[in-house]
């Protein structure tokens, strides 16, 4: 079956797009991709003409037997979300929206992933394909739908989180799966510490364990799958269940909406460690997700005070909330100049997202 | 497939003084780490790909890493091509020597440097093999999932040139999805440490980049992998059919039904009764298919799972199904394919192994047509592959002593590729563009993305002397191949010397 979503809404811009970077690449114009709008707190502020991708919009091709989803980047995630939940399957990276307005291309282009991220595998792991502008205003296609496919470097998966700096996205293929039958969630009462230390125990056990967050002295393991394999999973851990209220829980996780972010007016770090990083003396964190290796950071310490903590236990950190400058985690500088040759590999005349991802790309 | 007869070198050929370079590096490197002596270098003439064959000027084996900067620098100042080897099992020519270049292997950089259970991680040299990080890791409950056939030779450093796959990689994934972190050299001698010991890292996903990039971009010279929990259980069900067809539904029965499985192959009938002559691992040998899908996992997910497989592919048309009740039963379902290959060389004295990928609900379609192309140039053919991700291993059965068997055998492999673009895949899964498939991606993709493909390789090469002439066409090349398609075979210009 070729199942294409409700063509209301639908909208092939592809051409339209290509002109329009092509005149920019030609007047030496700089665009700021914009569709949903959701995202801009991620990243440095965009400076530009406003190139608005969000009608540019649709689900192409959706077949679940192939597990396989083509759409235009402008799709809403809801859209997709939805049309996949009709069929018994998700996108396993659990991307957080930010927004109603969250679209395929804001979710891949930003390369966010979601509380599943550790045992399922990041938004990158699951792009198959894309068709994409690059700075010239030329339309490429790289990947495909297929599962594997080594012909060529691997562009597609070099465009998730490159916040559109190297190439407009017009249209993504992803992997898809089959959604868990079952889910369950168990609470511990932990401090960060022991939190830690039973991540790192966890980690070594052959369960289906989806989701491992921390806070506020609770720890929360969710696990997704076989009843059976929950089941059995549940029984040899204990713990409390999650109470019946809290059905939005990992919906906040993932959207970093529990109270703990929202009440406190603090700049917010995300800190990306090894999971196993030690705790470092009155240094926070205020939340510890992905099972050790995503921890946020409600702190009005100096930027360089903390990325330097983190970066001596090989990990980065990035404002998510603040002002700091840059918000992301600062590059070497051969890395910095790798990546600038690249950016200009693709965008020669620095027009896309110009200082989007880093002031100096 | 591209001429064997053919030169593959970069297009810009310069003339190197082999005296000169051989004395600058000996000023700077101990004795045994620069060999030039012809039966020095023939061990390195060819990769898994052999009917392709060429003497590098000279080869280096390095020791440390700060030998492998000073040769690059020296080859970068003298413009000296480079070719980095792993284990030399790569079936597309990737590591195929330049009779012009220095073929660098990292055979000697076999050390793993660190394994961390705690952070579920294991740092490895480049020349470490495959298998040997699991056998490492095995005492912790932990192993490396990606498992190619070749796992117990090929090296990681060569596993992440290729990105390549495996058995397993149905639910565990490729390469590019179980590493965490690499460090490189350039050509001009910077080492670089892209990705990170985090999930993530801050700029662009270069570890996208790196992966499957053959060697082009720069050289591997440590790899940190990522390791998983040994499954508690694994049983695997063999399933016999009595058509391509029913097989091939039952392949995307299986997964439309929500299982994923840890494998699912399938082997063809040729397949089957040469395997079973070989290791008798008791498959049907009447049986047009049979497939073998294994699914892993807690005791009461796998029991749960069997038994769903064992309804769907009864629904399928299944005219047997054998589940294994032992550990020493499913080693035995698995002893045939692990087989299959050399079982291959047993019916014929060569094969030629092809690596494409097709949308799973194509799989009968294309089976059917490789049957048909089987006939029209008169070679045999027989299946052996990972059904589960749509990625076949036609396997050429010819006679290299045939005269012009082999060129026969190419065109057939060509005639694979163009069959699986039709269907919307691509002309490699898993074994990589290398030499032999260079002219093929013409075909997969337009001028335009080639062009991208060669300015992302300026970004790390400006040069261009990294690999040269591999995995991604010149536009000219292209045009002549192209041009050589047109007419269907007849070359245009027969009185023209080809290049
Ligand atoms: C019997 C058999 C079965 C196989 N089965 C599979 C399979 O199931 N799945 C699969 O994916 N492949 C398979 N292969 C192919 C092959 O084993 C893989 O491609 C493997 O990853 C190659 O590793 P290698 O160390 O032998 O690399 P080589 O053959 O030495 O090199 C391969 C490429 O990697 C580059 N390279 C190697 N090391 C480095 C480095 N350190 N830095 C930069 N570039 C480097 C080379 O330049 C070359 O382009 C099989 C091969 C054989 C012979």
């Amino acid at each position: 079956m070729n199942a294409v979503a409700d063509p209301v809404g639908a909208m092939d811009q592809s051409n339209e797009i290509a002109d329009h970077v092509a005149q920019a690449f030609a007047a030496k114009t700089p665009l700021a991709i914009r569709a949903g709008d959701t995202k801009s707190f991620l990243g440095e502020i965009g400076r530009g003409e406003i190139l608005d991708v969000a009608g540019h919009s649709g689900i192409i091709s959706y077949e679940p037997g192939e597990l396989v989803l083509t759409a235009r980047a402008g799709t809403p995630l809801t859209e997709i979300e939805t049309t996949l939940a009709e069929a018994g399957q998700q996108l396993a990276f659990e991307p957080p929206h930010y927004g109603q307005g969250a679209t395929l291309g804001g979710v891949i282009a930003a390369g966010v992933s979601g509380p599943a991220r550790p045992f399922n595998g990041a938004a990158r792991d699951f792009v198959l394909g894309t068709r994409i502008v690059n700075g010239r205003g030329e339309c490429l296609r790289f990947g495909g739908e297929v599962m594997k496919n080594v012909a060529g470097y691997d562009v597609s998966r070099l465009l998730a989180g490159s916040f559109g700096t190297l190439g407009v996205l017009l249209d993504v293929s992803l992997k898809v799966l089959p959604a868990a039958h079952h889910q369950a969630t168990r609470v511990f009462e932990h401090s960060a510490e022991t939190a830690l230390d039973a991540f790192k125990r966890w980690r070594l056990r052959p369960w289906p364990i989806t989701g491992a967050y921390w806070e506020n002295g609770l720890t929360y393991l969710r696990l997704s799958g076989a009843e059976t394999a929950v089941r059995s999973a549940c029984e040899q851990l204990g713990g409390q269940s999650l109470a019946m209220d809290y059905r939005n829980f990992w919906t906040e996780v993932r959207e970093q909406t529990r109270p703990l972010f929202t009440q406190d007016e603090r700049p917010l770090w995300r800190l990306s460690l090894p999971p196993a990083a030690p705790l470092l003396d009155n240094a926070g964190p205020n939340a510890i997700d992905w099972g050790g290796a995503q921890r946020w950071l409600l702190s009005d310490e100096p930027a360089a005070t903390i990325r330097q903590r983190v970066a001596a236990q090989d990990g980065h950190a990035s404002v998510y909330r603040g002002h700091t400058t840059p918000r992301f985690h600062p590059l070497s500088k051969s890395l910095l100049a790798l990546h600038q040759r690249l950016k200009a590999s693709m965008d020669p005349a620095g027009i896309l997202n110009p200082g989007r991802l880093y002031p100096e790309l | 497939m591209a001429a064997v007869t053919e030169p593959v070198a970069a297009e810009d050929e310069t003339l190197v003084d082999k005296d000169g370079l051989i004395a600058q590096l000996k000023a700077e490197l101990p004795d045994d780490v620069v060999l030039h002596d012809e039966e020095d270098l023939r061990p390195f003439e060819c990769d898994g790909l052999s009917a392709y064959r060429e003497l590098p000027m000279l080869v280096v084996l390095p020791a440390t890493e700060a030998q492998i900067q000073t040769t690059l620098r020296i080859c970068h100042a003298n413009n000296v091509p480079v070719v980095a080897r792993g284990a030399g099992t790569g079936l597309s020519g990737g590591s195929l020597p330049l009779d012009r270049g220095v073929l660098l292997s990292l055979a000697r950089f076999n050390q793993i440097l660190d394994i961390d259970a705690d952070n579920a991680r294991a740092t490895v040299q480049p020349g470490v093999r495959n298998l040997a990080i699991s056998e490492a890791v095995a005492d912790l409950g932990l192993y490396y999932a990606p498992d190619p056939s070749s796992q117990i030779a090929c090296s990681i450093g060569g596993n992440v040139a290729e990105n390549s796959g495996g058995v397993h990689c149905l639910k565990y994934g490729l390469t590019t999805h179980n590493i965490l972190q690499v460090t490189i050299i350039t050509l001009e001698g910077e080492r670089l440490t892209i990705g990170s010991m985090a999930l993530d890292s801050p700029g662009y996903d270069l570890l996208a980049l790196m992966t499957g990039s053959e060697g082009l971009l720069g050289v591997i010279v440590e790899v940190t992998v990522k390791l998983l929990p040994t499954p508690e259980v694994a049983r695997v069900a063999l399933i016999a059919f009595d058509g391509l067809r029913q097989a091939s539904n039952a392949v995307a029965a299986i997964i439309q039904a929500g299982i994923v499985p840890a494998g699912l192959e399938m082997l063809d009938n040729p397949a089957i009764k040469a395997t079973e002559d070989f290791v008798h691992a008791g498959y049907p040998t009447e049986a047009a298919a049979i497939l073998l899908c294994e699914v892993d996992g807690t005791a009461a997910e796998v029991e749960e799972h069997i038994e769903a497989v064992r309804d769907v592919v009864e629904r399928c048309g299944a005219t047997e199904i054998r589940l294994s009740q032992d550990e020493a039963e499913r080693a035995r379902f698995w002893a045939g394919r692990k087989a299959a290959f050399p079982a291959m060389g047993r019916v014929r004295p060569d094969y030629y192994c092809m690596d494409g990928t097709i949308p799973r609900k194509a799989l009968a379609d294309v089976l059917i047509g490789i049957g048909d192309l089987s006939q029209e140039y008169e070679l045999d053919v027989a299946n052996v592959f990972h059904a589960g991700d749509g990625n076949l291993h036609p396997l050429i059965l010819y006679d290299a002593n045939n005269p012009g068997e082999l060129e026969r055998a190419e065109a057939f492999g060509g005639a694979i590729c163009q069959l699986c673009l039709d269907y919307g895949g691509s002309i490699t899964g898993e074994h990589g563009v290398g030499v032999e498939k260079i002219d093929q991606m013409c075909v997969q993709f337009p001028p335009a993305e080639l062009t991208q493909f060669h300015a992302i390789k300026s970004a790390f090469d400006p040069k261009g002397l990294l690999n040269p002439g591999k995995a991604v066409p010149t536009l000219h090349r292209c045009a002549e191949f192209g041009a050589m398609h047109v007419h269907n075979g007849e070359l245009p210009h027969p009185e023209l010397e080809r290049l």
